[in-house]
């Protein structure tokens, strides 16, 4: 093996050019350094392989009449995800429009000096310590605390203004709305660290020129900090809502898991996830491909909203900083 | 030196209360304080949960016997807690040299290559990959060609979870390294590997330490990739071939049951989780303070 150091070093000089040992080691490691990168490669395309092709046979079979379908009877081997892709879609819109609204706020709150550094500091490490909490946790808290807490106001809601279709039936225990609060929490670290990621990279000159014009606190945050910081704060938005599309036991736990398409808040629904998560382990083979088939499904809407979400919030860094 | 601008004609910069922007603000000012007091509530809330219900059932004999069925009662979840403890080492002993030897790539040895960039992104996309994926993925890879439930394919699925993180954190913190002392080893005549095992990987240490204790974390609460790659068992584990109990696992099945007994064996093994990933958690933070 050709050395590659030997030309740096002449004769005479105190270093001297690695060993055979050296090279063989440092190329060893070189290559295994490449195959680990690699391998996320091989991963990203292994997941889409075997997901895809478990779901094959279902897809022969049902074809795209799949996604409309509304039925989910296994008897009958009648499978159709509609319910499912409303109750995804209904229940994250309505967590990110909540826990966007708290996110950013509470990232304005902290980065916006509210606070002294000391105490945003500790309120930081609050929310974050929320990211933690497991979600089964959450699943549990929600059953024992959300549900019961919610019971009351449905009632009232659905008694007197139940001619509106968003209270249009009662809370009768699981249902969409507690899932999406519960969602909402689990998602509000996630939007609160990017947006305060975006607020932080505004420079201070830029306030201070808000300042001088004669701004009032607020007409300097929300006319100058937040549409600088816009970009980055839709990034994050963008990415805790494909957290929300995939989060699967705390919703498992609380929707109810119906497969019914209905606009009212306190109804049961379903979502992909959690149709997953509840009728996989006990499937028989037929029911196990028409599973995959959803998988897929979640897989590509998530891929998509995440593929957006980093390429946003790459795009938006590079713009502020102006390097990649 | 005559003064100017005389007071008189000087613009008055203060501004009344009762004006409305001035008022405007001030009440936005409250609104965000009750918003973010309000933001604060749901953990609190669970914390608080967790101790009453949870710490009222704390006892050794948790640790040490297996969950009860149907109307037994008493029981413990000592299996799930072993569970959960050897699956979350097979995915870190799987995980971390590979996203630390990727990370290593990433930021050092070609961290401008098209391969880098690709890896980046993907590791990035990966981060939001929903946890049921990666059991449903682990299901088709694992699971239908082992024949069987087990711990080992329980721990991939964790693996698949952990990577990313792995290697974002990893690569973030060995490229704080400064790039002086780096030149530094390459003068010295140190090959491209001699300078990362001397030089990146000691000085980044606490910030990977720090990444790889929050990945860990991480995992070890979650269910959803468990739920059918390891399923559950109310046994002790003899092998690593056979289905496993974990924490979240009995969580998720006993929040569902109508005993009063297994209701209350729940919320103590949350509260038992939560205690772990917390001190990983606080753990990680300790370190990642003494970062370079």
């Amino acid at each position: 093996m050709r050395n590659p150091f030997s030309l740096a070093a002449p004769a005479d000089a105190i270093s001297r050019p690695p060993s055979a040992l050296d090279v063989i080691a440092d190329r060893t490691f070189y290559g295994l350094a490449w195959a680990s990168t690699f391998f996320i490669l091989v991963l990203v395309a292994l997941i889409l392989w075997r997901i895809a092709g478990q779901a094959l046979p279902a897809i022969q079979d049902y074809g795209p009449g799949f996604l409309f379908g509304t039925a989910w009877d296994v008897q009958k081997e009648q499978f159709g995800i509609l319910p499912q892709i409303w109750g995804t879609l209904y229940s994250s819109l309505l967590a990110l429009l909540i826990g966007g609204f708290f996110g950013i706020t509470v990232a304005i709150f902290l980065t916006q000096d509210f606070l002294p550094p000391r105490l945003a500091g500790l309120f930081r490490t609050t929310i974050e310590m929320l990211a933690a909490i497991p979600s089964v946790v959450f699943g549990l808290w929600g059953i024992f605390v959300v549900i019961p807490a919610l019971r009351p106001v449905a009632e009232f809601l659905h008694d007197h203004l139940g001619w509106i279709p968003f209270f249009g039936t009662s809370l009768s225990g699981p249902g969409l709305l507690p899932a999406a609060i519960v969602l909402a929490i689990m998602i509000l670290p996630t939007i609160a660290a990017i947006s305060q990621d975006a607020l932080q990279l505004v420079p201070y000159r830029t306030k201070e020129a808000a300042y001088g014009m004669g701004t009032t606190r607020w007409e300097a945050i929300l006319k100058v900090m937040v549409p600088t910081a816009a970009g980055g704060i839709f990034g994050g938005l963008v990415l805790g809502f494909g957290r929300a599309l995939g989060e699967t036991m705390a919703l498992a736990m609380l929707v109810g898991n119906s497969n019914q398409i209905s606009l009212s808040l306190f109804s049961p629904a379903n979502t992909l996830a959690s149709l997953l998560a509840s009728n996989f382990p006990e499937a028989g083979q037929v029911e196990r491909h028409a599973l995959m088939y959803a998988a897929l499904m979640l897989l590509a809407i998530t891929l998509v909203v995440n593929v957006a979400g980093t390429a946003l919030l790459a795009l938006t860094t590079r713009r502020m900083t102006g390097k990649s | 030196m005559t003064d100017l601008v005389s007071s008189e004609s000087r613009p008055d910069l203060r501004r009344s209360l009762a004006d409305g922007r001035s008022l405007r603000s001030s009440l936005l000012t409250l609104g965000a304080w009750a918003v973010a007091l309000l933001a604060a509530v749901p953990l609190f809330s669970v914390l608080y949960m967790l101790v009453v219900k949870g710490g009222a059932r704390l006892s050794t004999a948790l640790f040490t016997e297996l969950p009860p069925a149907g109307f037994e009662m008493g029981g413990g979840f000592g299996n799930a807690i072993l569970g959960t403890v050897v699956m979350v080492a097979i995915a870190s002993v799987l995980s971390i040299p590979l996203g630390i030897l990727a990370a290593t790539y990433l930021a050092d040895l070609g961290p401008e290559r098209r391969l880098a960039s690709a890896a980046r992104f993907l590791a990035k996309v990966l981060t939001g990959f929903p946890s049921i994926l990666a059991g449903v993925f682990i299901y088709a890879a694992v699971v239908l060609l082992m024949g069987s439930y087990s711990a080992i394919a329980g721990g991939i699925g964790l693996a698949v979870l952990m990577l990313p993180t792995v290697i974002l954190t990893a690569e973030e913190s060995m490229k704080m390294v400064p790039r002086r002392m780096k030149d530094a080893a390459i003068g010295m005549g140190c090959t491209r590997s001699q300078v990362i095992w001397k030089v990146v990987l000691p000085t980044g240490l606490p910030g990977i330490l720090t990444g790889v204790i929050l990945a860990v974390a991480r995992v070890a609460g979650e269910s959803a990739p468990l739920l059918f790659t390891a399923l559950f068992s109310s046994y002790w584990m003899e092998t690593l071939h056979e289905p496993t109990a974990s924490l979240s696992i009995l969580i998720f099945n006993f929040s569902s049951m109508p005993f009063d007994n297994q209701i209350e064996l729940a919320w103590a093994a949350s509260l038992v989780l939560v205690l772990i990933v917390l001190v990983f958690n606080l753990l990680s933070r300790l370190i990642g303070r003494a970062k370079v």
